[in-house]
């Protein structure tokens, strides 16, 4: 059933048309109306973010104003007072906290989803297909329906206020669309290659390490770029497992600030908003293309 | 339906004996391979969802034995519970209203940006932007400033002579909108997900439809539209998944309690609200299990009525 959602992607197996969208054309008049049309959109689409820069920078009493540039109000205390944090735990503690945990997601994702990957790809053992079928279900499970047994057993474990509740789920590859990705990546490295690692004495294992993974670098990157932004961007875990302010990650942080500041610190709110936003702005510019052809190919969300 | 998955390019065995023996190689090392994904669906996911099922049976508050009370959870939640059905109305709104504006938008850029335009790696970069952000904190707190009755949404509106002090997070009628704008603002990965679609239609079935004297809007709809058609039943049903499972935005904006008078309490809200703040773990497992019910019956009519209108080509 749900394989269908591969062939929704690639279906049209028909040529690609490169003429059409290859060579953009000379700025005629129809392509000017267009490019206004665009870039009017964009800018109300940007706007709420760049009020939102120029509000960090702005004295906290010129809240109200709707335009970007801070003007003679400008003033960096937004940082300063931000970056103090809450309740006496200083925000660059928040930053490091998510990073740790971000950084734990991912290598636990790289490491689980690739494994399992390359069980599904490559090897042929027994009850396979319904493995995978019962993997791609999992895909569409909501995740509300086992929320309440995992966090009664995390809690038996007495993981409350522990990262455990992030990163087990993750070296336990229950994160199918990535362990999806990799398969479908897997699959289309030629098997000529197993067949000659294998006649030069390699098993699987030789395979998956000299084969496989160094093939797949755009695949694992993909894999590695997503699950840190997810991770980063992950509210309701903490929400539910931390309660220990001082193993706040970011955005369970930023909340927490809308009530001890209680309306007063809006500039400190801001630029915490805006530091928050920082590293995954950056990973989009740093890895802008692989990020697009990983969408585009496997329909993962931001 | 069928997954072709390829077999290894087995040497013919020269004997039984030897191909079992592979066989059984196979076999070790897959499961070995596969072990962290079994554990893994055991415990945080197949167990858990067994588990939830048996907990909506039950009185279960944490503290204390799980007290098995039969179908009363699901009796009182049908019956005497307008907070369940306000959570249910709200999420159905958020999802119809939104998943569909989120496609038109994504379409419509789409197909503009398809057409040889310069600067394209730029707009879809720029408009995918908001999809990578969007489901942050950061961006629900922001939300919030925009929509106050003095936010920037107000004040803007003043300066094209619109005076108005309505707060649209704090009106009970147009607080869900807000968030609808939210999701609808994140149309940047669905429209990626339609370029890569629209590179696959062949250019030639747009020179015959102009030779034959079709505009814009026909080529779009007998051409476009259905030869996209799988994507878009794609994207539909990944926005539909991602609906009902909408929190963060409502959580911020309605600071955990869904309102004002419950217009913005989308149904995981009410379900973290009984089971996290009220600790009533039973009902909310209830809860849990009847949106997997709902979701699964909402995705397998999409798969039903995709089969009626959605195009795969000449299989």
């Amino acid at each position: 059933m749900t394989i269908t959602e591969t062939e929704a992607v690639t279906v049209p197996p028909i040529r690609r048309r490169s003429a059409h969208s290859g060579r953009p054309r000379p700025i005629g008049k129809r392509q000017f109306y267009r490019h206004l049309m665009l870039i009017a959109m964009a800018s109300v689409m940007f706007y709420p973010l760049l009020w939102m820069l120029g509000a960090s920078f702005r004295d906290d009493s010129q809240i109200n104003d709707p335009g970007f540039w801070p003007g003679e109000f400008f003033t960096f205390d937004g940082y300063a007072q931000g970056f103090e944090g809450v309740g006496g735990t200083p925000f660059w503690r928040f930053i490091a906290n998510s990073l740790l945990v971000s950084g734990l997601c991912v290598l636990a994702n790289l490491i689980a989803c690739s494994l399992t990957a390359y069980a599904f790809a490559r090897i042929d053992f027994r009850f396979k297909k319904i493995w995978f079928g019962i993997m791609l279900g999992t895909l569409m499970l909501p995740h509300h329906v086992i929320l309440i047994p995992q966090y009664i057993l995390f809690r038996e474990f007495d993981w409350i206020n522990t990262y455990l509740p992030f990163v087990v789920p993750k070296i336990l590859a229950t994160d199918s669309f990535f362990i999806f990705l990799l398969v479908q990546f897997f699959r289309a490295i030629p098997r000529e290659l197993d067949e000659a690692a294998r006649i030069d004495g390699c098993g699987h294992v030789g395979i998956f390490f000299r084969i496989i993974l160094p093939l797949s670098k755009p695949a694992l990157a993909t894999t590695a770029i997503f699950t840190f932004i997810y991770s980063w961007n992950d509210f309701f875990t903490p929400l539910i497992y931390l309660t220990d302010t001082e193993l706040y990650t970011v955005p369970l942080a930023l909340r927490s600030f809308i009530d001890a500041t209680s309306y007063s610190a809006f500039g400190a709110l801001f630029a915490m908003s805006i530091v928050s936003l920082l590293p995954v702005l950056g990973i989009f510019i740093a890895f802008q293309r692989l990020l697009v052809e990983g969408i585009a190919t496997s329909g993962l969300k931001g | 339906m069928t997954t072709t998955i390829e077999r290894p390019l087995a040497p013919a065995p020269p004997d039984a004996g030897r191909g079992r023996a592979r066989r059984r190689r196979e076999n070790l090392a897959g499961y070995a391979f596969m072990t962290p994904w079994l554990l893994g669906f055991v415990f945080i996911i197949g167990g858990p969802v067994l588990v939830s099922l048996y907990l909506s049976f039950t009185d279960y508050a944490v503290l204390g034995e799980a007290e098995w009370i039969g179908a009363e959870n699901y009796v009182r939640m049908f019956t005497s519970d307008p907070r369940f059905w306000a959570a249910l109305r709200v999420t159905f709104i958020y999802l119809l209203v939104s998943v569909p504006l989120v496609q038109v938008f994504a379409l419509f850029l789409a197909t503009v940006l398809n057409r040889g335009i310069r600067g394209l790696p730029a707009y879809r970069a720029v408009f995918y932007v908001p999809s990578l952000i969007g489901g942050s904190v950061a961006i629900a707190i922001l939300w919030r400033f925009i929509f106050e009755s003095d936010g920037l949404f107000n004040n803007l509106l003043g300066f094209v002579g619109i005076e108005t002090s309505h707060s649209w997070i704090g009106t009970p009628s147009t607080a869900l909108s807000t968030l609808i704008v939210l999701n609808v603002w994140q149309f940047g990965a669905a429209m990626i997900i339609y370029l890569a679609g629209l590179k696959n239609v062949p250019l030639e079935l747009y020179e015959a439809a102009q030779i034959d004297g079709a505009g814009a809007w026909r080529q779009f709809r007998s051409i476009t539209l259905p030869m996209l058609s799988p994507v878009i039943f794609f994207n539909v049903l990944m926005n539909v998944v991602a609906a009902f499972q909408a929190f963060n935005s409502a959580y911020v904006v309605s600071n955990g309690s869904g309102g004002p008078a419950d217009s913005t309490l989308f149904y995981t809200l009410y379900l973290y609200q009984r089971g996290f703040v009220d600790f009533d773990m039973g009902y909310a497992s209830a809860l849990g299990w009847v949106l997997l019910i709902i979701s699964g019956a909402v995705a397998a009519l999409l798969f039903t009525l995709s089969r009626r209108v959605v195009y795969y080509g000449d299989e």
